[in-house]
């Protein structure tokens, strides 16, 4: 199996405490990746790392055999490594629409054109509308992103992570904070990208159930380390997860 | 380009350019004359000031730099060289190398320096080349200043009228393109999230570079036309009064709509007109920058959008929470 992100010795440490700790993992291919572990447990300081929002104390992160550890943000997207945060980073006086049409913009690299208009390029409004219906926003487009209910916020940040078009999507809990009535649309749209195959998916994630079935491979993350990695059956009887996370004191974290 | 698809406001503001070259036949006097071509000057200036602020979310504190660096060039070229129309053109090009040049350096520094910071170095910079000009005696006559001479064609008010006309009809449509642009979308995403931006995957750092090159450029060609206009120079017009004065013009017209500078120039400009010429009514008159800063402190409060800004937004019914923050911090 071909990888196409690996960490090797990762970490960081925010003053005295060691956030991720050495974590040394493989991503493969056009699979599908979730990575678990209670709150603090360095999920998402994981993901900055991998995304370039941090840069590491120690360690490396390679990106098909590259090493990307020393790139910047900017340049991690250009190479295939998109992202869509846990809390909500999107542009707010922007329509939903222009939200979109920035980032199809970026992908279909038009960046320093300052002379014609904007609506000159009428295909990238097209594929931001095609965007937002796949995500079930299309009759919010002209509002602001700044009106938008908290779960609709979600659903734009992955249509503006779809539009970068990217081998590999990080997405930090899409579903957190969403009302219980949306979350089953936008798992919908997660497995509609697992269906087409042609994408690596990393997915942190805190419901359990929703996890098992769609990932597989899930990685189990507590205290910034990497305590088990293997498939959803083989996480569910790993005695040190059980211990760790799933039993005892984390129990009700999971539901 | 078809002529069906231009927005309905180019229509409109078309109209109102074209309004424009009729006033100097029905405005005759050679004072109000002079106050609309200040008014023009200005207007350009406060546009240049926009796409800082208004579009890419820069706070300058020293925008006047390039203004002053525009006037400089232009007196000092026409002093030294003969007053033709040819030393001019040398005047304008020297202009927009010095201030591109500058200018590019300045946005560079936004790198390393974030919001206030770079808001109090602007403000050094511009006080560098204040000191500059006041020391460098010899080339600038320091304080006091010096009158230049210019060509027949440039001494005559119509000309001079129609000039800074016609410069700010092609700054306004100009950068209204340019805002349109996708680039200048870009430099909207970065106002909003300039993070954001950078995991979109577009290079923050070239934007806000481009974005100052753009304003500073267009604030020296400012500074030439004043110079052209009083025939005179002195270290006014490195003065951060005047910053503040294209702030006000800004923030009153209204910060990112590019239209807004361009009313309040006026507004300002005529404030400052008719407000002076109240002097022997009362002497508050004469003291007219504390009615200034009442209105300043009013209109941040009260029309944090502008006066344009406002009426967009009841057409448009957009809320305004995050720029209504920006504007905070740049009223403090």
């Amino acid at each position: 199996m071909e990888a196409i992100l690996e960490t090797k010795d990762l970490s960081i440490a925010f003053g005295g405490h060691v956030a991720v700790d050495s974590v040394s993992v493989q991503i493969s291919e056009k699979k599908f990746t979730s990575i678990i572990g209670p709150n603090g447990a360095g999920k998402t300081t994981l993901f900055n790392l991998l995304s370039g929002q941090l840069s590491p104390t120690k360690g490396s992160v390679y990106f098909k055999g590259q090493d990307i550890t020393k790139l910047r943000t900017t340049e991690r997207t250009r190479i295939g490594i998109g992202r869509s945060f846990q809390i909500t980073n999107v542009f707010p006086n922007l329509t939903v629409l222009e939200n979109v049409r920035l980032a199809v913009q970026s992908q279909a690299k038009v960046r320093y054109q300052m002379i014609a208009h904007f609506l000159h390029y009428k295909r990238f409004e097209q594929k931001a509308h095609e965007l937002l219906e796949r995500v079930y926003l299309n009759d919010k487009a002209n509002s602001l992103a700044v009106n938008l209910a908290h779960g609709e916020k979600r659903k734009l940040e992955i249509a503006m992570l779809l539009a970068l078009e990217t081998e590999l999507l990080l997405l930090d809990e899409p579903t957190a904070g969403m009302s219980l009535e949306e979350v089953p649309a936008i798992i919908e749209v997660i497995k509609e990208i697992k269906r087409q195959g042609d994408r690596t998916i990393v997915l942190i994630e805190h419901k359990m159930d929703m996890i098992m079935d769609m990932s597989d491979e899930v990685l189990v993350l507590f205290h910034g380390e990497l305590i088990a990695q293997g498939t959803p059956e083989e996480i569910v009887e790993n005695e040190t997860v059980q211990s760790a996370y799933l039993g005892g004191s984390y129990h009700e974290q999971l539901t | 380009m078809n002529i069906r698809s231009v927005e309905k406001s180019t229509w409109i503001f078309i109209i109102f350019s074209l309004l424009l070259f009729i006033v100097p036949f029905i405005v005759t006097g050679r004072s109000m004359q002079f106050i609309i071509i200040q008014i023009f000057i200005f207007a350009i200036f406060a546009m240049s000031y926009d796409i800082l602020l208004g579009y890419t979310g820069i706070i300058s504190f020293g925008h006047v730099m390039f203004f002053g660096i525009g006037a400089y060039s232009t007196a000092i070229i026409m002093n030294n060289m003969d007053a033709t129309v040819l030393s001019f053109f040398v005047a304008i090009l020297v202009a927009v190398i010095i201030a591109s040049i500058v200018s590019f350096i300045v946005g560079a520094l936004t790198l390393r320096l974030k919001s206030h910071f770079y808001a109090m170095l602007t403000l050094a910079l511009a006080g560098l080349f204040l000191v500059a000009a006041e020391k460098w005696r010899s080339l600038t006559g320091g304080n006091d200043g010096f009158t230049f001479r210019l060509p027949e064609i440039l001494r005559e008010s119509h000309n001079l009228y129609m000039l800074c006309l016609i410069a700010l009809i092609l700054f306004f449509f100009g950068l209204r393109r340019f805002t349109k642009s996708p680039f200048g979308r870009v430099l909207m995403a970065i106002r909003e999230n300039e993070a954001r931006t950078e995991s979109l995957g577009y290079k923050v750092l070239h934007y806000k570079v481009i974005a100052s090159v753009v304003a500073g450029v267009v604030a020296s060609i400012a500074g030439v036309l004043y110079a052209l206009s009083l025939r005179f120079v002195n270290t006014g017009v490195f003065a951060t009064d005047l910053t503040i004065d294209v702030l006000l013009m800004t923030i009153i017209g209204g910060v990112g709509t590019l239209v807004g500078p361009i009313l309040g120039a006026g507004l300002v400009e005529f404030a400052h007109h008719w407000l002076s010429g109240l002097s022997n009514v009362h002497w508050i008159f004469e003291r007219w920058i504390i009615l200034y800063g009442t209105v300043y402190v009013l209109v941040v409060i009260f029309f944090p959008l502008g006066i344009v800004g406002t009426i967009q937004s009841k057409f448009t019914n957009r809320t305004v929470k995050g720029l209504r923050d920006n504007r905070k911090t740049v009223g403090k």
